[in-house]
């Protein structure tokens, strides 16, 4: 990590979102810089901003990494949980109080590896929160070890031989375990995450939206990836819409980032489903009564 | 009081807990706690209350504390191999200070041991298994009604000190029939957390007043914005690096507990008045002693019996008190020698200390208590 402490945030142009939506009084935050973190916190706060979420009402749940951290730059009821544990946290608090909108912020690891089970649980079981997933491709917080979204081949502190193991694609992951709604966003592509993290907001059922993060302190630097500026182009580049991938061979897909709504379905969602049981005892008991 | 039932120990936790107020519980399936799982499948729902079935132990423990922090009661049952698993999360409760009960239906270990066998191997667990410096309380029940009335004073010692409290229980008690009557609901105190009133943006979540231990969070979603953290943080709630405020931190979660043993403690004497022979226990392990001290009273033995219904914190000061007018003390407890630890620590040479335990997956048997009392 770099030390931004002494870059005063408020010499440059700063967004709206961050005195509406964020605790000034906690950033410069702990991300390096060129992190896509940031961006993709900017998103989440523009979607919410977009849709009229009440502060109030809202919840963000983190469990621990380097994208975890953005719970505490967030102002709303925020929880920093345990590692891996986000899903896990935030399914007791949609349950026990369906009225509030309940945002899952995880990274790659913290949702995929050591959390994979929430995840594949969370989406088969369809309660109605959103992860949002800060994809960098590696274990920033402890220095840059191989994920589960570590390219094959690739570089890490654990991996100085490249990476054995396939990678994770993880709104795949979410969709083959039957979330109703996968996305893929990018830190490059502003506007498009924007609208994709604002639908899978508004989606009533287990939403996941995988964004494309950059690492360029340990995996750009590790990899030979070049500044944060170039892993940025990279994902310009190589992005190809979900619309246009779902008609193309999967072998041209190979190395591209496909970006959009990859799956979108309705089926109930878990906390309706169980407060409607409540309703049906209720309702036999009375007619017993 | 109402009629009076043939319950399962298992089955009086849910209706204890049903009773204290919980409305949510998170839980995996695993012997011998599942009837526990069960219970609240079915009851919950009927009294507006919701149960989850987790993907594993840690989801179970995760899902229970994200309740709490929503403000509703919550509780997760488990045995052994899943009690080793949701040590991480009870020490997060415990730093977070989130309201939480915790059921361990002990059975024989280490490992998958033997899953249907009773034990009560993980008492030290209880104390020692969460990372960390940290505070426990912990209650163990020696019959039906107890595992009633214990679940419903885990709740209020939760949600009073805003901690985790664990019933141990073991396979004994959990799986024991016995009659009992259930207590009407205006029988049955109950205490709800220290919560803000009103929201108050201005407010610290973790602030205290000069003496105050218990901080008065808000619900997620009353409208007091505030954040929840397992690293160590400051009134704010915000991690903080100075050694002063953690100092300050684990001094007061300590205190928390410490200052209030006096509201925590619960124990059971009997026959020790003109006793020069007192055993030690706790849980299931009662049932036999009960036996054994009738036995040798009727032999002669001036025989009593000293049994902590809460065993976490110890009672160090009661069982000094006691030991002082004992020659001895007879620890009979199902497992290699945990809680006699604690009792050599505390008694020392005040009066001899022996030891009866089990560690086959048999039950003690009131014979062998007995045995071991004719011993002296």
């Amino acid at each position: 990590m770099v030390n931004t402490a002494d870059v005063k945030p408020k010499t440059r142009q700063m967004s709206n979102l961050i005195y509406k939506y964020m605790r000034p009084e906690h950033l410069p935050h702990i991300w390096c810089p060129g992190c896509g973190n940031g961006i993709i916190m900017r998103d989440v706060a523009q979607a919410i901003e977009n849709l009229g979420l009440s502060r109030n009402n809202t919840i963000i749940v983190s469990g621990i990494g380097c994208s975890s951290r953005a719970a505490g730059y967030l102002d709303f009821n925020t929880i920093h949980t345990t590692h891996g544990r986000a899903i896990a946290f935030a399914t007791g608090i949609k349950l026990a109080n369906p009225t509030l909108e309940v945002i899952v912020i995880a990274g790659d690891g913290d949702i995929s590896a050591i959390g994979g089970n929430h995840l594949i649980h969370a989406a088969r079981r369809n309660i109605g929160i959103t992860v949002i997933v800060m994809n960098n491709n590696i274990y920033g917080m402890t220095g840059g070890q191989y994920s589960p979204t570590t390219p094959k081949g690739a570089l890490g502190t654990t991996a100085p031989y490249g990476n054995l193991d396939r990678p994770f694609d993880i709104a795949g992951l979410a969709y083959g375990a039957g979330a109703s709604f996968a996305a893929r966003g990018s830190a490059f592509h502003v506007q498009q995450t924007i609208n994709i993290i604002q639908e899978g907001i508004r989606h009533k059922g287990f939403s996941l939206i995988d964004v494309a993060s950059v690492c360029p302190t340990y995996y750009g630097r590790k990899n030979k990836k070049g500044s944060a500026v170039d892993m940025l182009k990279w994902q310009r580049d190589n992005m190809i819409p979900a619309e246009k991938a779902a008609t193309m061979d999967p072998v041209d897909l190979r190395g591209k980032l496909v970006v959009g709504i990859l799956h979108q379905t309705q089926y109930k969602e878990f906390t309706y489903a169980y407060e409607q049981l409540i309703k049906r005892l209720y309702e036999e008991r009375e007619a017993n009564e | 009081m109402g009629d009076v039932v043939l319950m399962q120990g298992n089955e009086a936790c849910v209706e204890g807990a049903l009773a204290a107020g919980m409305r949510l519980y998170a839980g995996y399936p695993i012997t011998p706690s599942t009837e526990i799982a069960e219970l609240c499948a079915l009851r919950l729902p009927q009294e507006g209350g919701k149960f989850i079935q987790m993907e594993d132990e840690i989801a179970s423990i995760a899902c229970a504390i994200g309740a709490s922090v929503a403000g509703v009661k919550a509780m997760t049952a488990t045995s052994g191999p899943g009690f080793s698993l949701k040590q991480e999360n009870l020490g997060y409760a415990v730093l977070a200070e989130i309201p939480l009960v915790v059921v361990d239906v002990q059975r024989m270990g280490p490992s998958t041991g033997m899953p249907t066998s009773p034990s009560q191997g993980d008492m030290m667990m209880a104390r020692w298994g969460t990372h960390g410096d940290h505070p426990v309380i912990a209650l163990c029940p020696s019959s039906v009604k107890e595992a009633f009335d214990l679940t419903v004073r885990a709740f209020n010692l939760s949600e009073k000190f805003r901690t985790p409290v664990l019933l141990m229980m073991d396979e004994i008690i959990g799986h024991l029939r016995e009659g009992m009557s259930v207590p009407d609901p205006e029988e049955i105190a109950i205490i709800d957390r220290p919560t803000v009133k009103y929201p108050d943006p201005k407010r610290l979540p973790y602030h205290m007043k000069k003496g105050q231990l218990v901080p008065e969070m808000a619900p997620f979603g009353m409208g007091q914005r505030y954040n929840i953290t397992g690293l160590i943080h400051d009134e704010s709630g915000f991690p903080t690096n100075s050694v002063e405020e953690s100092e300050k931190m684990i001094n007061r979660l300590m205190h928390k507990i410490s200052d209030n043993y006096n509201y925590i403690k619960d124990i059971v004497t009997t026959n020790l008045d003109d006793a020069d022979t007192a055993i030690f226990c706790y849980g299931g392990t009662a049932r036999a002693v009960q036996s054994a001290v009738e036995m040798a009273r009727e032999k002669g033995y001036k025989v009593g019996i000293f049994r902590p219904r809460t065993v976490w914190p110890f009672p160090e000061n009661e069982l000094l008190k006691a030991a002082s007018k004992l020659k001895r003390i007879i620890v009979a407890e199902h497992n290699y020698g945990q809680m006699v630890l604690e009792v050599e620590r505390v008694v020392k040479d005040n009066c001899k200390i022996d030891f009866v335990g089990k560690w086959n997956g048999s039950v003690i048997t009131p014979a062998e208590i007995l045995a071991k009392i004719e011993e002296a």
